[in-house]
């Protein structure tokens, strides 16, 4: 059946789609209101990195395939280089910058125990796994760690120190609870 | 060592007060390479300012071998400060800091080892002399302490802030005394690395992080077919596209080789890669387009049968008797491989009239702003004086930041604006264009006497030329000197051995890639030691053993490889253990692999046990670090797909057909450490040649399959 309302929105978003058309969105990032001016086909990488200006969201492949680019959206973890912005208008999104106040949250304290970066550059998005991993699984074993964080690719080859910190931090994050 | 006679100068720093530099000739004693850079340079590593703050500069870029806590710790230790004590500061490649601002070949520790003690002992004794001057005391009255100079006899105090404005006025001492190792408070020890929290929370800024006012963006399309040239470009819908700003030729310069790509400038990086899509380009594939990597593999292997050029002789392999019924022969093979460092290459550059400035993560800021015909002045017509770089930390360096092309790209872009402008390179870019670490293709034989002793090895390295890839002066005759690295070097005592070298005509341009040719020839030669020791019918370690009767440092850490592996312990049924060393400019590392040859017929790799020879050893844990990062990588381009071409074109775009290693596929690894004194050896590369040959003799003995080709399929066995 016609419906002219229905017309006139597939209309824009072809429209939009198609003449790269931008649009106010507004975002809520690391606690924080945004309204942005962007593409709402922008990936939500680029959002963060260039518009917003928070730089700790790593760009490695563009095709969700290394997770230098892993945000929370509500929590959950996603590949923002594959994340149209428009996804995350109303939701809640929290980058490496504001997974703690203090560079304090379980990972990232046992990530700088066990001395894991070497260059660095995957560790934002390893750690936002592994944030996810230790909510979920609060006594990962190795087989689960390899399995969660199977999609962080580290080109310098950290990964040994990534299984250590992430066992390191599920100790933490226990003592921590306990002592609530 | 150059004489060491006045300080470079005293700098006032305004409101902070005196600052007292300190020039040093940064000409060490431990290396050639050093001496042959350094020759007149002044080198400022050190400030102390009046108010009790001390800058320590870190003169090598940090690409996470660990330089940023590495280096410094030199200064400091000598200078009985702790590193928590001292602001350090990245260099940019200042001309007063000297022209070894680079990072790479595994160099910088053990290249500046004694240079930079001397620069914190100089400093300190300086500084107890101005100290004593005051007291009107013996220097040997005074001694230092946590920054401050302390009377021996009255226990009074100045702070080295105190002091630097009358320490600045003397001469500093030619051979200052160092301190003794069991006095160390930060070598020797896992201090820890002051750049770690800031890559744990996003802080740490990257080449591609950096943000200028007023910046713009730029992606490039180049020639897919590698090679081509520009015909024609038509930018009409790309310029229609919201945020383009506008389209232009641009020339990268990589080696000999000059390609022109054509690049977008957007307000957005999206956009720019929006606006790229809509170009429409004519390239004039010059005959390129019929080349195919399967042809050119069955070239290299024809080219095999040619002599060559000798490079090294002992002996002679021509004169030995050796009946053929005691003789093998094995051909080796590797492929093309990208580096892949995880933050792809990208440059901001700004050109405002004369003046040119750079943002980058690059290992050779010496070359960026340096003055000699090879640096990056020359190429992109700017004076070195007027050229300033913000060096960034590295994303991964591995060799393929060595080279300047990517910011000479982004600085003929920033010709075309008077903006700063960002130019990223995608991984498709990064997988498409190399440059790559060149397939290098290996003939072996080697020939036993009646008695059963090993008299008589060749090894042939036939691949395209790293030093032609680079100069378009080349002399042909010559054996390329890097192609043939380590093959006639190692410590196995044969009688007669001949190497050389047949290089092939190639057009895409190479690199070195971590560990360089290392990474291809220790592969063939120490899984052709293997297969020569079952042809003695003696036990792999044995066989080797049995060719290091002299005192070597390969015998010393094979030694101490068999005791720390318990390779004597024989490998349960479907299980396998494998050895190689391999020691080249960089450093000497040996290393066991076990394997797991499961009923599925895969291998899983279990353990790797490493000894690596240091000589010194400044952050043990570091050291780890750094070896089981470049065992995992070695794995990566033993059993991973490399790079091909089709039809001129790189057939591989990204992590989906062009895989690397991840964390489910990282076996165990133990390093340990050797650091018995002697020459100081480096760290960053040493951890990956012995590893693919010892894998592949890991598996032979699991599984009697012998794999002569990297990659070998681990699922496929």
């Amino acid at each position: 059946m016609y419906n002219p309302t229905l017309f006139f929105e597939y209309y824009h978003l072809f429209k939009w789609e198609s003449k790269n058309i931008n649009l106010m969105i507004n975002l809520n990032v690391n606690q924080k209101a945004y309204q942005i001016d962007a593409d709402p086909n922008m990936p939500l990488l680029w959002v963060i990195r260039d518009i917003i200006g928070l730089t700790g969201t790593k760009y490695g492949c563009g095709v969700a395939q290394c997770g230098a680019c892993v945000v929370h959206l509500n929590g959950e973890a996603v590949r923002s280089c594959v994340t149209k912005v428009s996804r995350a208008e109303g939701q809640k999104v929290t980058t490496i910058e504001g997974l703690s106040n203090n560079n304090d949250h379980p990972a990232q304290v046992a990530w700088n125990e066990e001395n894991v970066p070497q260059c660095g550059y995957c560790h934002s998005g390893q750690i936002m796994s592994a944030a996810v991993l230790l909510r979920e699984n609060p006594n990962p074993t190795d087989a689960d760690i390899d399995s969660a964080m199977a999609g962080n690719i580290c080109r310098c080859g950290t990964y040994l120190r990534i299984r250590k910190a992430i066992h390191l931090a599920a100790e933490i994050q226990k003592k921590e609870g306990a002592s609530k | 060592m150059k004489d060491i006679t006045r300080r470079n100068f005293i700098k006032s720093t305004g409101t902070a007060g005196f600052a007292f530099w300190l020039g040093l000739s940064a000409r060490g004693s431990t290396s050639k390479a050093l001496d042959l850079a350094t020759a007149k340079n002044f080198t400022p590593f050190i400030l102390i300012e009046s108010s009790g703050t001390i800058t320590i500069y870190n003169t090598k870029p940090e690409m996470g071998q660990g330089t940023f806590q590495s280096f410094p710790a030199l200064i400091a230790e000598e200078l009985e400060v702790s590193l928590e004590q001292v602001t350090i500061r990245q260099s940019n490649g200042e001309k007063e800091l000297g022209t070894l601002q680079r990072a790479g070949g595994s160099a910088s520790i053990r290249t500046s080892y004694l240079a930079m003690r001397k620069v914190g002992a100089s400093a300190r004794e300086v500084l107890i002399q101005a100290a004593s001057n005051k007291w009107k005391v013996n220097a040997d009255n005074c001694y230092v302490e946590s920054g401050k100079v302390i009377n021996r006899v009255t226990k009074a105090s100045f702070t080295y802030g105190e002091l630097a404005e009358d320490a600045s006025k003397l001469e500093l001492p030619k051979e200052p005394k160092l301190k003794e190792a069991k006095d160390f408070k930060i070598l020797g020890k896992s201090g820890k690395r002051p750049d770690i929290p800031l890559k744990t929370c996003g802080k740490a800024e990257f080449g591609i992080d950096v943000q200028v006012p007023g910046m713009v963006y730029a992606t490039v399309e180049r020639c897919p077919v590698i090679g081509g040239t520009l015909k024609s470009f038509d930018a009409g819908e790309a310029l229609k596209v919201a945020g383009v700003e506008k389209v232009v030729e641009v020339e990268r310069v990589v080696g000999k080789y000059h390609f022109t790509g054509i690049a977008v400038i957007a307000n957005s990086y999206w956009a720019a890669l929006q606006g790229r899509k809509k170009l429409k380009i004519v390239w004039d594939t010059k005959g390129f387009e019929t080349f195919q990597s399967s042809a050119y593999e069955e070239h290299l292997r024809s080219l095999g049968k040619q002599d060559g050029i000798t490079d090294k002789t002992i002996g002679s392999v021509e004169m030995v008797k050796v009946s053929p019924k005691d003789t093998i022969e094995a051909f080796y093979e590797t492929p093309l491989i990208a580096h892949h460092a995880l933050e792809p290459m990208n440059c901001v550059a700004q050109v405002k009239g004369d003046k040119l400035e750079i943002w980058t993560s690059t290992q050779v800021p010496s070359s960026v702003t340096g003055s000699t015909p090879n640096d990056l002045h020359a190429i992109v017509g700017f004076t070195p004086d007027n050229i300033k770089l913000n060096a960034k930390f590295i994303g991964g360096g591995f060799g393929r930041r060595l080279y300047m092309d990517y910011i000479i790209e982004a600085v003929n872009v920033a010709k075309h604006t008077d903006k700063p402008v960002k130019v990223i390179w995608s991984r498709e870019d990064t997988t498409e264009q190399g440059p790559f670490r060149p397939m290098t293709f290996s003939q072996l034989k080697g020939g036993f006497s009646e008695e059963g002793k090993l008299i008589s090895f060749q090894h042939k390295v036939i691949s395209p030329s790293y030093f032609e890839s680079m100069r378009p002066d080349y002399d042909k005759t010559k054996v390329d000197a890097i192609m043939v690295e380590g093959i006639g070097e190692q410590a196995y005592e044969i009688p007669n051995v001949k190497t050389s070298y047949v290089r092939a005509d190639y057009h895409v341009p190479v690199a070195a890639w971590r560990s360089v040719t290392s990474s291809t020839v220790a592969f063939p030669h120490e899984c052709f030691i293997d297969e020569l020791a079952y042809k003695a019918k003696m036990e792999p370690f044995d066989f080797r053993m049995s060719m290091l009767n002299k005192p070597s440092d390969t015998k010393r850490v094979m030694q101490k490889l068999r005791e720390v592996s318990g390779w004597d312990k024989k490998s349960p049924k479907g299980k396998g253990k494998g050895v190689a060393v391999w020691e080249f400019f960089a450093g000497l590392c040996a290393q066991v692999v076990e394997v797991t040859y499961r009923p599925d017929k895969t291998i899983k790799v279990d353990r790797v046990i490493a000894v690596i020879d240091l000589g010194e050893v400044v952050n043990p844990d570091n050291v780890r670090n750094q070896v089981e990062g470049a065992i995992i990588m070695a794995l990566g381009a033993a059993t991973k797909p490399g790079i091909s071409l089709k039809n001129g074109q790189v057939v591989e775009h990204n992590f989906y057909d062009n895989p690397l290693v991840r964390i489910n596929e990282a076996p165990g690894i133990e390093v340990h450490i050797l650091a018995e004194g002697g020459k100081v050896k480096g760290v960053g590369e040493p951890g990956l040649p012995a590893f693919a040959p010892a894998l592949a003799n890991a598996i032979f003995a699991a599984t009697g399959k012998r794999f002569r080709k990297m990659p070998f399929d681990l699922r496929v066995i």
